[in-house]
């Protein structure tokens, strides 16, 4: 199954204009980027993933992504978010973002936790693209000498009688 | 429905329950231990999948209301500043817990003869130092003997490694002069008790799937059952029953099924913290306890106390741990003793927190407008990532009676059972501890280096330590149970939780409550003759 056809699975939360202003909102917070060569949250896997996990929050999305849509409508002569152009759907985008409701809150969440846990945009951080367990990380121990003027100090503690 | 007669009950499979059956298990008495929860299984833990981080908002939240586990009970905290944070299983909040460690200090058993304010309590650290060593022993401490903020204790295991973050910060408090330490951290550095050591996964605080992390259902509990005690999972304890001599004579639970049980004990055992407790005697009305159980002079539920918290955490311009290692790294107590001078009494314990997570990371950026949406969020998301460290504050909470956990009138778990109800207010003293906390360390983070520093005080959802809702002391009229944990009430009802802290110190209370039950425990083996008189 190709990208785009994972994105039309009848198991997926919204509809297909919810999806595709969701998909260009999502686009709008965390764009791609050639100087990192990442990927942005628009990303059909990526978006594939915070399409399932927005499933918990179906009516919130419903009822944000038609508000930011009617947003758009009444601003721009009827075109909803997803027809914006470039500049306007990143200016409206902008706005959103200086007002974060209980659904903005939400989808951001959802956006950071699914962006930063594709293997692509952990290897452009110079991360492993794994899973912590079992392998796990190496910590420097450090240089314990740095105790040594704590350990000149008397004691902190009081003496309690009895 | 009625099982065989048992003769020790413990209601609770956490931190003091596990305790409390282990050091019980040698009289070779029958003891079942009921839990709400089910047993975890490590390997399942988030840490084995790149969504760890995401699993911290659903199923392995620190919110009973946010996990919503069919295990779980829901807490109306709407009238709390600080929201409760628990976990419902085998081995209770120490599966989430971040595995600091510390022990209470000798003054904060005395804390009116020294301070003048809240109470002593009916033992001190003479007494427990024994009990701390011998748990120190099961869960397996890692520290650095030689802390001058503590009467000298022994360290079982090398401390966790400083790693860059713990050197950073160890600089800035060596700058300006302050005390700092390796945590005492419940951490396996080596390999300990058929435990692995901590491979640095830094994900402590939703499971250790490496099993270094002590919580109890691996340290405890296995010696426990080994030993012949039963551990009985999914069973929700209502009430404890009381015959006509006012002596506990069972309880009543709901088992996995949904079916009320009977489950008659010659003694029960409450171990279930500082909201369970409470919740459970208060739903024990009977004809001879028209309040709740062992509640005569009303006092269950009342002087709860939280450890408010605050957050200091600063951004560098170097690489630091980030989203590796554990978070326990240093601690400082600097700031701990009562000091006339400042505006408030008692003290606090910085305890650094290394790193954070890349979704963390994110979240911390975008919410705090760190991090913009757009083109530009890719350069200051790098400005942040692996560059975050700090500390929290942990402040003493003084009990207040006004401070209080009560049963919901319609709020009920999915047995019918009804909830707990939590109202609290942030005292002034607890206000000024906090502000004074934030200050201190924006100066730490400014020595070490930080080029910015982000603050919250109080941590909204960190009520993680809950205590002094059942508090022990000699005098009938001001406490719910006696110097070694007994019913003043009931004669064969024991409390070994934090509720019954007299007071909540500056410091992770576990350690401590582990500690006072095998304090109680060994009580109870000693007078098992006169155990009710």
């Amino acid at each position: 199954m190709s990208d785009e056809e994972s994105l039309l699975a009848s198991d997926l939360p919204l509809s297909d204009p919810q999806r595709e202003i969701l998909q260009a909102l999502i686009g709008s917070i965390i764009p791609p980027s050639t100087d990192y060569d990442a990927p942005g949250a628009d990303d059909p896997l990526i978006f594939r993933d915070i399409l399932v996990t927005a499933g918990s929050y179906i009516d919130m999305f419903e009822a944000g992504l038609e508000d930011i849509d009617q947003q758009a409508k009444r601003n721009h002569d009827g075109a909803g978010f997803a027809a914006l152009s470039d500049t306007d759907r990143h200016a409206m985008a902008e706005h959103l973002s200086r007002t974060l409701n209980p659904f903005l809150r939400t989808l951001v969440s959802i956006t950071a936790q699914c962006y930063y846990r594709d293997d692509r945009v952990m290897q452009a951080l110079g991360m492993e693209p794994r899973p912590p367990f079992p392998k796990g990380f190496t910590i420097e121990e450090g240089d314990w000498t740095l105790l040594d003027p704590v350990r000149l100090r008397g004691k902190l503690y009081r003496d309690v009688d009895g | 429905m009625s099982n065989d007669p048992v003769d020790i009950l413990i209601i609770g499979a956490g931190a003091s329950g596990a305790a409390l059956a282990w050091t019980l298990a040698e009289t070779r008495m029958r003891i079942v231990c009921l839990e709400q929860g089910d047993w975890l299984n490590p390997a399942e833990y988030p840490s084995a999948g790149k969504d760890w981080e995401s699993r911290q908002y659903s199923d392995f939240s620190i919110s009973p209301n946010r996990r919503k586990r069919v295990t779980d009970y829901p807490v109306n905290d709407q009238d709390s500043p600080i929201s409760v944070a628990n976990f419902n299983g085998v081995g209770g909040s120490t599966i989430l817990y971040a595995g600091h460690y510390p022990r209470f200090h000798p003054s904060d058993f005395r804390v009116k003869t020294l301070d003048g304010v809240a109470d002593d309590w009916p033992l001190d650290y003479t007494d427990l130092e024994p009990y701390y060593a011998e748990n120190d022993k099961m869960m397996g401490v890692s520290g650095l003997a030689g802390d001058p903020a503590y009467p000298p204790k022994p360290a079982v295991m090398p401390p966790l490694p400083l790693g860059k973050s713990g050197q950073v910060l160890g600089k800035g408090f060596n700058a300006l002069g302050w005390h700092w330490w390796p945590s005492d951290s419940a951490i396996a550095s080596t390999t300990y008790d058929g435990r692995d050591k901590c491979a640095n996964l830094g994900a402590c605080t939703v499971g250790c799937a490496q099993g270094a992390k002590a919580s109890s259902d691996i340290t405890y509990w296995p010696h426990a059952i080994r030993a012949g005690v039963e551990v009985r999972t999914r069973c929700r304890v209502r009430e404890i029953t009381v015959n006509e001599n006012d002596m506990a004579s069972g309880v009543t639970y709901y088992d996995v099924d949904g079916n009320e049980q009977f489950q008659p004990a010659e003694v029960v055992v409450l171990a279930c913290n500082g909201v369970g407790t409470p919740r459970i005697l208060l739903n024990s009305v009977s004809n001879r306890f028209p309040n709740g159980l062992a509640n005569r002079n009303g006092l269950v539920g009342k002087n709860l106390m939280f450890h408010p918290y605050a957050s200091i955490q600063g951004i560098f311009d170097q690489p630091l741990d980030g989203y590796m290692g554990p978070g326990n790294c240093i601690w400082s107590q600097q700031f701990y003793e009562t000091d006339r001078s400042r505006d408030f009494v008692r003290g606090f314990t910085y305890e650094i927190t290394r790193g954070r997570g890349p979704v963390a990371t994110a979240l911390t950026g975008m919410f705090s407008g760190r991090i913009p949406w757009g083109e530009e969020h890719h350069q200051r998301y790098r400005e942040l990532f692996n560059q975050i460290t700090g500390m929290v504050a942990i402040c003493e909470d003084l009990p207040e009676p006004h401070n209080t956990v009560s049963l919901d009138p319609e709020l009920k778990d999915s047995d019918g059972i009804p909830a707990p109800k939590i109202t609290y207010k942030l005292s002034e003293n607890s206000r000024r501890m906090l502000d004074y906390a934030v200050d201190r360390g924006m100066e730490i983070l400014e020595a070490a280096g930080a080029t910015d520093v982000m603050t919250e005080a109080p941590i909204a959802v960190g009520g993680w330590h809950l205590m002094g809702t059942t508090r022990m002391g000699v005098d009938p009229e001001h406490s719910v149970v006696n110097e070694w944990g007994r019913s003043h009430d009931v004669r064969n009802l024991f409390v070994v939780d934090g509720s019954i802290f007299v007071t909540s110190a500056g410091v992770n209370p576990t350690r401590t409550i582990q500690a006072l039950s095998l304090y109680i425990g060994d009580t109870m083996k000693k007078r098992l003759a006169t155990l009710f008189d």
